[in-house]
Order: structure tokens, then sequence, then C-alpha cells
């Protein structure tokens, strides 16, 4: 004898993005801590060193955040006019900052008043960095050049006047104390070794280079400019890799995570976009407020740290372990028969006979009263308010299997039958349940056609479900138009190879439901 | 083409179990059923069969137990016979030579020497009205005894056997047919007739369908077309007959029995439930709901400890009297016609075809024995006439058994179709096939083949469907994802929109075939590119097949206007054709060798060939009649080595098939049937024992360590025989125990008797010593405590003397005279009792 089958309910495929581990790793973070400053963020810059304070820059000041403080930690305010570009030096101590006066300015972290003026420059200054051997500084400049500075004689070494635009990005090679990448509006990159004069490669990115980044080998450098972020591989003359075109904005700035696997790139669109720099394919999305200008990831991706145009200061702090638990971390108690199953925990000796009682199993209500040919019973049940819809029409469908929906449907009074009206007005259209609810609304039409007019609330119920088709019917005939419009273009644009044909599937699949519907 | 003698067609199992209704032996053992041409008997507690009792020669259509003999029973066949049989040692006793097609058999203990048959009126197959005769069974010594005299005692009965029976120990018999009831009482020799009114009028078909008495009262029950059960009283009579009226069915009555007490009545039908009506109490009903399909017999063992019910679905059902069930006995299920195709399980080698309604059935072809049921729908079953349900339509495996694909299909009145494709992954652990995707709808029409990619690097399912496309799905694994592997869809193609009828993989994977009606498609699956076209008209594409091993730059197609075609795919032409009319081509998985079983005239001829070779490697005319329309070839578990050039294509596999009659056929081969004559005697055990595999294994594990251990111990002799015989042994058990010395003096004496005793040298030297020993004690009266002295002496001579074993235990003279000793000695010493 087998026991009762009870009622598939079919699982419908759930839209939308899947479960990845990249998105499981970056939704690991807290809601974000939001940080109101004076003007447009420009840039944001991690200290190496350990509690890993960070500068923004903003405005015409920068001030120094701690790790989890939202009061900053320091502020250098001796500035005439907007800094740009405020860095820390490899060992922490020291930090540079451009301005649009032209003027770069040196500062210890724990002073207030710069140590170094550098003078030179004719325009503002977006870009100041460190070389990797500490003794350096690289600027650029909207007056078309880049500098070289010796820290402690504040000299100028070296001026390159190579493009023709302004620059307003570059970053200096962290494995050799010579080379530096510039960026510019000139539509170029360029590539300059301190012991030569002159350029020893240059890339063209074909829109205004925004943002340039080594990677940790410097075998790769990546670009940002116009809608674009570009790789370029550095050993071999500057060929490029790929461009990702995955911003329908400017891109503004580039970082890498921490363990180098994944590179994000931040948009005036407003989104944060997570690459695997293995294949180059979005992992990952954040979505933001405003136009992003600048990023910065603290090491181990421990923050998420954005500025925007509207000065705000975003910062997300990565959930701990515990915290990852949340309030689920306990496990629920679910309600014990302790008291009641006696000898529980009794385990059978060596001699005992051992009775074995079979499980017994759990049907829900409907599969009970379906268990006993209760159609009517069974389907009020199913349409009990607060039960997911793919239940209701599973049971439909079984009982249109039993070939008992009709006697199911028949014999309702106004108020069972408004709520069966209802439940259809909700979800006939839905193209899941569809193709067994249509035939549900046509059985109750035909059942209560002659009752039509005696209640005045299925009257306009009734009313409402044929609007509701009408425009059903309208809209899957302009849909059925879309697709032949796209059918013609498809096969204009398919190289004409003859026999195959594809399919579109997935939109002909659901027109089809309403095909030949009154 | 020569015609090969040494090939034979041979049923092969399968057969229908519930053809008549089965038979409880009186110890409720046993269960007897009628199985095509032999009559089985299976044990009730193993579900294992025990006798295959074979000499019919056509269907059996009935068994009986034997009323005067329990450990006996009749069964009557179709042929024209009615066979005698000793169903605990599988023995044929008798056979009587009736000479009339037997449609059913009826016995009663009060007409000893007389059977019942139903026979046509007249001596024709196609005759319809139906009479019941007594046979007289002569009484002769001969194995086979031709029946002269039959009496007919009702006319114009139904040949259905449930509509015939006798009533208060064989008193009257009672038959029912379309309205009519009609009792005929043997006391009086006079028939009475009862009929209803129909209510065709009214809707209501009220016609009888079965009957049966109550063994104590007088009281005949009887079932309704409409579901009604009536019980009639009084009918001893024209007028006053009585009757009263149970309704609980909603469709036919097919079976109803009483228990042997008549305190119960059983019925069943479509509903596949098995009611139990309290007899005098007809609103107390038991139920016992969900028993699979339609029930079409009960029967009750005769102490009514038993019941069982044999189901539409090829099954016997053993049933407590508690109404519960205990044994289940399955046969292959055979539905009108095999919507999935025949396949082997590439793990089990089990045969796999649909089965019950929404299940897929695993049958050993080896062991005749269903292994088990595959629920596919996986929806509750609804037993009612006209209820359209799913049907597994299509089935196919991959190579290595890891994925099953299933197609199942509901076409319901004036709707659209609806069609769901299942993948089922194989668990390791719970040795069957785990639902892994569910695709609803994954064509628009029905889908028309199915099959799996041979290449082992993708798991690719390829489906067309008569929407004109064909799809191709791939295990898509999502490790970057929590999910597990599941499929989808990766390709979906066309050809001109024609609606492709069959599909098929090259061995290697690397070809993908397609039949659009009249053109063949070559695709390649790795980068779905059509690669040729192949097209041979008139006539649509029945057919493809690619060949194998040394002929597989061959495809070969059919066509529905008689054309066997073979095209080579080097130079993308045709190399040979022939007119035939293929009904179907089927590939042997493991040779170049290809079956083509073609219809001609109403029977069906079958052609083995290699594609690359002109002349048949085998023929045969006429098969059998109708169309075959399923075959398959299966691995042969043990490889045959026939040298006979017409049987080496059945070295390797076995090609099995379906006639139109649903009957599975096989090829036999003389090799093969020598073998399982000698397996067949190897199989020979004890016959009270029921045959279990766990017994075959431990019977023979006991076997053979016998035998080794013979080997072992006694290198030279065989087996000695126990000591029963002798004399003085006799003796001894004759006299009465009171007389007799201790035990603890005779068994000592006994197991050395038992002992492998030294040489006969030593035994000369025995007696000597012994004698004196035993003077000394017949003077001691108390004897025992030192009665071990000898036998500890005989230890120590045993061991002294360990080369000369090889004696037999038979008593020698000396231990004779001892034990006739020890008898004197006894008396002697129980007289010297008395008389202190």
């Amino acid at each position: 004898m087998a026991s009762f089958k009870p009622t598939k309910i079919q699982i419908y495929p759930q839209l939308g993005a899947k479960v990845t581990q990249d998105t499981l790793y970056w939704k690991n973070y807290k809601a974000p801590v939001q940080v109101k400053e004076f003007g447009a963020i420009t840039n944001i810059d991690f200290s190496p060193l350990a509690p890993h304070n960070y500068a923004v820059t903003a405005s015409t000041r920068i001030h120094i955040y701690g790790p989890f403080s939202q009061e900053p930690v320091k502020t250098f305010t001796r500035f005439k006019d907007t800094a740009y570009s405020g860095r820390f030096r490899s060992d922490g101590q020291l930090l540079v900052a451009g301005c649009e006066d032209s003027v770069v300015r040196l500062f210890d972290v724990s002073g207030k008043v710069a140590l170094r003026m550098f003078k030179g420059h004719t325009k503002a200054v977006h870009v100041a960095d460190f070389t990797s051997d500490c003794y350096h500084i690289l600027t650029c400049s909207d007056d078309y050049t880049c500098c070289l500075w010796d820290i402690p004689n504040s000299t100028e070494l070296t001026k390159y006047k190579e493009h023709s635009d302004y620059i307003r990005c570059g970053a200096t090679s962290k494995l050799n104390k010579d080379l530096f990448v510039t960026g510019s509006y000139d539509h170029t990159l360029k590539m300059f070794d301190a012991r030569v004069q002159k350029s020893v490669m240059t890339m063209d990115h074909n829109h205004p280079v925004e943002s340039v980044l080594f990677y940790p080998s410097e075998g790769l450098l990546v670009s940002a400019g116009g809608r674009y972020v570009k790789v370029w591989d550095l050993l071999k003359r500057g060929q490029p890799l790929v461009s990702l075109k995955n911003h329908h904005k400017t891109v503004t700035c580039l970082c890498l995570s921490g363990n180098g696997q994944r590179l994000l790139s931040a948009s005036l669109d407003r989104h944060v976009k997570v690459y695997n720099t293995t294949n180059y394919k979005v992992v990952h999305s954040f979505d933001y407020t405003a136009s992003i200008l600048s990023l910065a990831l603290a090491p181990e991706d421990e923050s998420v740290v954005v500025g925007m145009t509207n000065g705000i200061l975003s910062i997300k702090h990565r959930k701990t372990s515990e915290e990852k638990q949340g309030p689920t971390g306990q496990p629920r108690r679910q309600p014990v028969f302790r008291v009641f199953v006696k000898g529980r925990n009794c385990v059978p000796k060596q001699d005992d006979f051992l009775v074995s009682k079979s499980a017994k199993s759990h049907l829900a209500k409907y599969d009970k009263q379906l268990k006993r040919f209760n159609v009517s019973k069974a389907l009020d049940t199913a349409l009990e308010k607060n039960r997911k819809p793919e239940i209701t029409v599973a049971v439909i469908k079984e009982l249109d299997r039993r070939g008992t929906l009709k006697n199911a449907l028949a014999g309702r009074d106004e108020q069972n039958l408004s709520q069966l009206v209802n439940f259809l007005i909700g979800n006939v259209v839905d193209p899941r349940f569809a193709p067994v609810l249509v035939t549900a609304t046509e059985m109750i039409l035909d059942i209560y056609k002659a009752v039509v007019g005696q209640s005045s609330v299925v009257d306009r119920q009734l009313v409402r479900l044929q609007e509701l088709v009408e425009r059903e019917i309208d809209y899957q005939q302009d849909l059925l138009e879309v697709l032949g419009m796209l059918d013609t273009l498809f096969a204009s644009t398919l190289p004409r190879k003859e026999e195959v044909c594809r399919e579109h599937a997935p939109v002909s699949y659901e027109i089809s439901y309403f095909r030949g519907y009154p | 083409m020569v015609e090969h003698t040494g090939i034979r067609v041979v049923h092969r199992g399968g057969s229908k179990i519930n053809f008549r209704e089965p038979v409880i032996t009186s110890d409720s053992r046993f269960l007897l059923c009628g199985s095509g041409e032999s009559v089985k008997v299976y044990s009730t507690s193993t579900e294992e069969c025990v006798h295959d009792l074979q000499g019919h020669t056509d269907l059996v259509t009935g068994v009986v137990l034997n009323p005067s003999n329990h450990l006996q029973a009749y069964s009557c066949s179709a042929d024209g016979t009615v066979r005698l049989w000793d169903f605990t040692d599988g023995i044929l006793i008798k056979t009587f030579i009736i000479r009339y097609h037997i449609f059913s058999i009826h016995v009663s203990e009060k007409h000893v020497g007389v059977l019942f048959v139903v026979v046509p009126m007249a001596n024709e197959k196609g005759s319809e009205l139906f009479q019941l005769v007594a046979v007289h069974l002569p009484r002769s010594g001969d194995p086979e005894v031709e029946v002269g005299e039959l009496s007919a005692v009702l006319c114009d009965v139904s040949p259905n056997p449930g509509a015939v029976s006798f009533g208060t120990g064989g008193e009257y018999i009672a038959a029912a047919k379309g309205l009519q009831l009609e009792v005929f009482f043997f006391k009086k020799q006079k028939s009475y007739r009862f009929s209803l009114k129909s209510g065709m009028n009214k809707g209501i078909n009220n016609s009888f369908t079965c009957i049966s008495c109550h063994p104590k009262e007088d009281c005949i029950a009887t079932g309704h077309a409409d579901g009604k059960i009536r019980l009639w009283r009084n009918f001893n009579q024209k007028k006053e007959y009585t009757y009263s009226t149970l309704h609980w069915h909603h469709n036919a009555v097919n079976t109803l029995r009483f228990t042997p007490e008549g305190t119960n009545l059983l019925s069943g039908g479509i509903e596949s439930v098995l009611v139990q009506w309290r007899y005098t109490q007809e609103n107390q009903k038991d139920f016992l709901p969900r028993l699979g399909a339609a029930i079409t017999h009960i029967a009750v063992s005769p102490d009514g400890s038993l019941f069982c019910t044999s189901h539409a679905d090829n099954k016997i059902t053993i049933i407590l009297s508690s109404v519960k069930v205990s044994a289940i006995i399955q046969g292959l299920v055979k539905d009108d016609c095999v919507r999935t195709d025949l396949m082997i399980d590439p793990r089990s080698k089990a045969l796999v075809l649909n089965g019950k309604p929404g299940h897929l059935q695993f049958y050993s072809l080896h062991r005749d024995k269903q292994l088990y049921n595959l629920d596919i729908v996986q929806q509750e079953y609804i037993h009612e006439q006209g209820v359209d349900q799913f049907q597994v339509v299509k089935a196919a495996f991959d190579t290595h058994g890891d994925w099953l694909a299933t197609v199942e299909e509901r076409r319901q009145k004036s709707s659209e179709l609806e069609i769901n494709l299942k993948l089922w992954s194989y668990d390791e652990q719970t040795q069957s096939f785990v639902l892994n995707t569910t695709v609803t709808a994954p064509h628009e029409d029905q889908i028309t083949a199915m099959c799996f990619s041979p290449s082992p690097e993708t798991t690719l399912l390829v489906t067309t469907s008569l929407d004109g496309h064909f799809k191709a799905w791939l295990l898509a694994d999502h490790s970057d994802t929590e999910e597990s592997a599941s499929w989808s869809c990766d390709f979906v193609g066309g050809y001109h929109l024609l609606k492709p009828g069959c599909c098929c993989f090259s061995a290697d994977g690397s070809l993908l075939a397609f039949g659009f009606q009249e053109v063949v498609t070559v695709w390649s699956p790795t980068s779905w590119e059509l690669l040729t076209t192949l097209s041979q008209p008139p006539g649509a594409v029945r057919d493809l097949c690619f060949g194998r091993l040394s002929c597989s730059k061959y495809l070969l197609g059919t066509s529905t206007k008689n054309q066997l075609c073979c095209w080579n795919l080097l130079t993308c032409s045709l190399e040979w054709n022939t007119p035939m009319d293929v009904s179907l081509l089927q590939a042997d998985p493991f040779s170049e060798n290809m079956a083509a079983f073609c219809s001609q005239s109403g029977s069906t001829d079958l052609f083995v060939f290699k594609p690359s070779e002109p002349r048949p490697l085998f023929s045969k005319k006429a098969l059998c009649t109708g169309k075959v329309e399923r075959a398959i070839f299966a691995p042969r578990d043990q490889m045959l080595e026939s040298s006979e050039e017409y049987s080496q294509w059945l070295n390797r596999s076995q090609l099995y098939f379906l006639t139109q009659h649903m009957d599975l056929m096989t090829f036999s081969t003389k090799t093969e049937e020598d073998r399982l004559l000698a397996s067949s005697k190897q199989l020979m055990v004890d016959d009270s024992v029921a045959i279990t595999p766990f017994y075959l294994l431990l019977g023979r594990h006991k076997q053979q360590q016998q035998e080794k251990q013979e080997l072992l111990t006694n290198p030279l002799a065989e087996r000695t025989p126990l000591p029963q015989g002798s004399i003085a042994i006799k003796e001894l058990l004759d006299t009465p125990a009171h007389v007799l010395p201790s035990a603890s003096f005779l068994c000592s004496m006994f197991v050395r008797s038992l002992l492998v005793s030294s040489s006969s040298a030593r035994v000369e030297k025995e007696p000597a010593e012994e004698e004196m020993k035993s003077e000394s004690e017949e003077v001691d009266s108390d004897g025992e405590a030192d009665l071990f002295q000898p036998k500890q002496e005989l230890w120590g001579s045993a061991a002294q003397d360990p080369v000369e074993e090889s004696g037999a235990p038979v008593l020698t003279k000396a231990q004779e005279r001892e034990l006739r000793r020890v008898k004197k000695l006894d008396l002697s010493w129980l007289s010297s009792l008395l008389d202190c």
C-alpha cells in the first residue's frame, strides 16, 4: 500500500542575480556610515601604517580619519584654494597634496604647517605622489607638464612637457623608483623613466584619462577614461589587453582589492563595479546615491570608502565573524515536546526487541482534504488568505488533473465566489500561473453565467477582470509586434547562412499563453 | 538467403501473472498462478518463485487445488488439457486430454472426481457462446488420459471465471451473464433463473460482473458494472427470492470473494481499494486503499489467514487477514503499448520501460523479476475511468547510467498538451535516481526523440519535437554559486521548419544526425554547425543509426516508403540502398551488427547484417505475426563462445523484441541452451525449502566447505557410513530405556564409535586389554568413577598412533562385542541392584 503522494507545488525559477561567492563577499559589509564634507571629495588615500587612517581630500582641506572614527583625527587646512590628491608616503609619515593655486605642499602627518612648498607649476596641480624611494615627489599639473621634485632640497629635478592637455592622473611604480605613468585629457597615457628625459611608452586611451593604476606585479596597467576601463600590457610595449564598458557615465576612479584578484571601478553613474581580474567579468556592483569621484579600499578590504560629488563620504566596514551570524546566530528554539515524549533518549539494550514505528508523514490541510476527495474544501483551504499563490495554483491544477475542478468551483455563495474572483484578478495575468488560471476562469464564467447581475460585488469584480484581460491582450499584442520587429532586425544583421534559425525562446513562450483567448 | 535452424525464438519471461485468479495452498505457504504457458509456484513469505510447472502448450486459463489432495493442483489451458501437478515437488502427475479450448476450471469438494470446465459451445476459438460442462475423470494409471464423457451442466455462461461459483459445499452452482443469474441445484437437477431489469435507459449499466457464494449459508453475492453489490437470498424458488444492495464502489465491481468462514465479503474494482464487508453487518467496512492498480481478482487461502489480490499492472499482493499488505509479487508491467522505447540500464543491466502509469520499471531479464519502479510523475494516481493521466513517453540513459532523462506527457481533451522533461541523477548512496531538474514545457509540441551524447567530455541531451525544433540541453555547473548543477537549454535549432522525427549520435559523439522528414541533417554538436544534408526521397526518415567500430563511417536510415539506405559519411554519398519495409532498425552497442525488422505481409522478418558487408549474417523469415515495434540488444553477462558463423552475432549480446501482442521474445542458441540445462541441474536443491538467493548462497557455500573438508581430512577414503546399521546399536536402541546403563557411560561409548578409529591392527590388540579392564570393573560395584579410564587409554593409544588413522568408523567386531558386553554387564549390575 503506497502512501498518499502530496500535491506537488511547482518551484518557479527565481529571476535575478545568482548568489555567488563574490556577492556573498561583497555583501558582507555593514550599513554605510556617512560623513558630510564641505565639497566634492576628490581623493581618498589609506595610510600604509597599522591603524590605517585615511586622508580625505575635499574642498580646501584634507581630513584624516581613523579606521572607526566618524570625526576627523586630524585636519590640514593651510590651503589657499581647493586641495587635490592628498597622499601618504609609503612609511606613513609624510603627506603630499596639490592645490588649485599650483603650489604643492608636503606635510608631516603629526604636524600642521607644511614642511616644504614646491612652487614651479603655473596651473592647478591635480596629482602629487611619492616615488618608491621616498625621496622624490611626482606632480602633474593642468599646465600640461609633470615634474619630479627632490624632497630634501625642494628643488625641481626634471620637467616633462610631452602632454598636450591637462594631466589629471598619474601613478608611480612601487617597484622601480624611476618609473611613473601619467594620464592626460589629450587621451594618452605616457610612461616616463626618470633616468631619461622623455617618455618611454605612449598608449592611446581614446578618451580623456581620469585614472591610472598599476597592477601589484606592474606588468599590467589599468586606465579609466570616458566610459571605458582599459587594461594594458606593459611587458608587450603597452599593448591593449581588454577594454571594459560597463558604466554608462565617465569612470572616475580605479582601485584593486586587497588580494589583487578584483578590480573596482567607480563612475559618475553612481555605481561601483567589481571585476574579476582573470576574465574581466563584472561579479558585483555597488549602488550609491550620488556620482562618485573617489574610491579606496582599506587593506584586506576591511572597509570601502567612497567620496561623492555632493560631499558625502560613505564608509562601509566589513562585518566581523560574530556579526555575520547576526540575530540568527543562536538556533531558534523549536517548540519541543519534551514533556510528552517520554524515553526520547532511550537507547535499545542488547537483547531488546525493537518494534519500529513508521514515521508518520505530515500532510498539509488541503492534501488531507484531497486525500478524502473533499474537493471543494480543499479549494477553500488553498484560497485562504496569506497562502502563497503557488500553492493555490498547484491545488487548482491538481483538481483539474483529477477532472473535478468544475465540482470544486461550483456551488459557491457570494462571499466565496468574490474571494475566488479576487484571487483570479490578482494572478490570472501572471505568466507563471496563466495556463492554469485561464482554464479556471473560463470554468467560473461558464458556471456562474446564469447568476451574473444578482450580486453587485461579484459584478464589479467581473468587470475588473474583464478590463484586466483586455489590457493584457493589448500588451501581448504590442509584445508580438516588438518581437516581429526584432526578428526582422536579427534576420538582417545575421550573416546570410542558410538553414540555421535560432529562436528567441523566452519571449515567444510567454506570448503563446494568451493567443486565442477571447 | 539461408534459414538457420540453430537459433530458436523463445519466450523470455515477463508473462502475465494476473490473467486468472491465483490460488493459495491450504498451508498458506505457496501461491499458485498461471503465467503464460506455465504455472508458477511462489512462496508467500519470500515472494520468490519456487517452481515453474511447465507442460502446457498454450495459455494457462485456470488453476485450482485438488479438493481430495491438498498437495496437488489442477491447471487447465487453452490447449485443451487439464493437468494434475504435485506443486511441492514440481512434478506433473497426470494429463487429461479434453480437446476443447478450456476457459476456466471449477471444482467442489462434494463432487470428487469431477471437474467443471467452461468450454465454447461449438469447438471453435471464435465462438461467442460458452457452456459449463462436468468432466468425469477416468480412473486410470496412465500419465495421459483421454477424457470421454462431458456432460453439460449450464448452457450460455460467461467465460469469465469469476462469474461462476459453487455454493454451500457444492450443493448448487451459480453463474451470471449479462443481466441474468442462473442457479443450478445438483440434488434437484433443476436450475432457476433470475434477471434484473435493464437500467440502460436510465444510463445505468447494472449487468453482472462477478459472483461469489457464501460457504455456509444460502446467500449469493453478485457484483455489478454500476458498482453495486447484491446479496441474493431465498433463491431456491422462482418467485420469492430477495436481494439487498450494497453500494460503495463507484465503478464496476471486478471481483468478489467470501472468506472461508463466511464472516467477511471482499470486493475490489478499478478504485484499487480492497473493501472488506462484514457479513450481516454490511455498514461496517474495512478498506485497504492505494493498492496501486485496479483489482482484477481476489483469492483467499483455505484457512482464511491470507488474502491475495491480483492487479491490472501484473501484480499479486498478499494481504494478511488483518488487512495489511505482507508481500508483493510483481511481474513485468505491460501496458497496451510501450511508449518509451526498450532500454538497458547501463548500471544494473536491467530492461527499462514504462510500467505502472507514471512509473518507469527496471526489470531483470536474467531473473525474470521486476527490480524496482521509479516514480517519474510523483503525483497521486487517481483510479478513475476517463481521467487524463500523465504518462511517461520517453526516457533515455547516458552511457554510464549517471543520468536519466524522462519525458512525461498529458494530453487533456480540448486543451493544450502538458509536457515535462525531467532529468535524474544517479545517487550512489541510495542506489537509485534522484530528480535533478524539471523543465516544464520544454517544447511546444510532442517530443519525438531524445538521446544523450555518448562523448565522455560533455553531458549533453538532445530532444526533437513536432514543433519543428530540436533543443540541446547542457548540464551547467554553477561552481561559483551555492546551487547544485542543473540542466539548461543550450541551443535551439531547426531546418526549414520541418518536423524532426528522430535523432542519433555517432558512437564517439562527434556527429549528430536528425531526420527532418525526408532530409537527414548532420550536425556537429560542439559548434552546432550544420555539416551536411543527405536525402533519399520519397518517404520520410523513420529511423537513423550510425555504424559502430569498423563501420563508423556509415549512417543508416530507414524511410516510410520501403527504403533502407546506407550513406558513407566520408564521401557524403549513398553507399547502397535496398527496398525493404523496415519497421525497426536497431544497432548492437557491442559490435558492428545491425538488426532490421521488416514487416512483410502481416509477419515480420529479421535481418542481422554489417553495414559494410553485402550478405546478412543472419536472417529469419516469419519471426512472428504482426509488426515488431520495439527491440533491444541486451549485453550478456557472460560471453558465449559459439563458433558457428550464423550464431556469432549473439555472442556478446542478446536481442530481445516485443511482438504485437506484447510478448517478450528472444533468440537462443544451442550453446546457450546447453549451458542453461547444466545450470538448472546445479540448482536442484532440497525442494522443501524455498529457494531464496540467500539459501542458494549459503547452500552452495556449505557444500563447497564440505567438499573442502573432505579433501583435507580424508584424502584417501570417501566418507564412511555412520554406524547406524550395526546390529549392536539396533539392539541397544531396542532395549527399554530404564534397563540401560547411565547415559554418560553410553555417551562416551557412542562418541568413541564416531571417532575415526585407529587401524585394524590396533583394534586387534585392543580387546584383550579392554576385556581385562572390564572384568576388573565388573568386580567393582561402583565402577562409574573408573569408567573414564578405558576411554582415556583409548585416547592415549590414538595419540600414540596417529599415522594409522584411516580406519573406518564402522563398529568393529571388538566394539560390537564390547557393547554386548556392556549390556550384559549392565543387566547384571541391575540385578545386583535389585538384590540389595
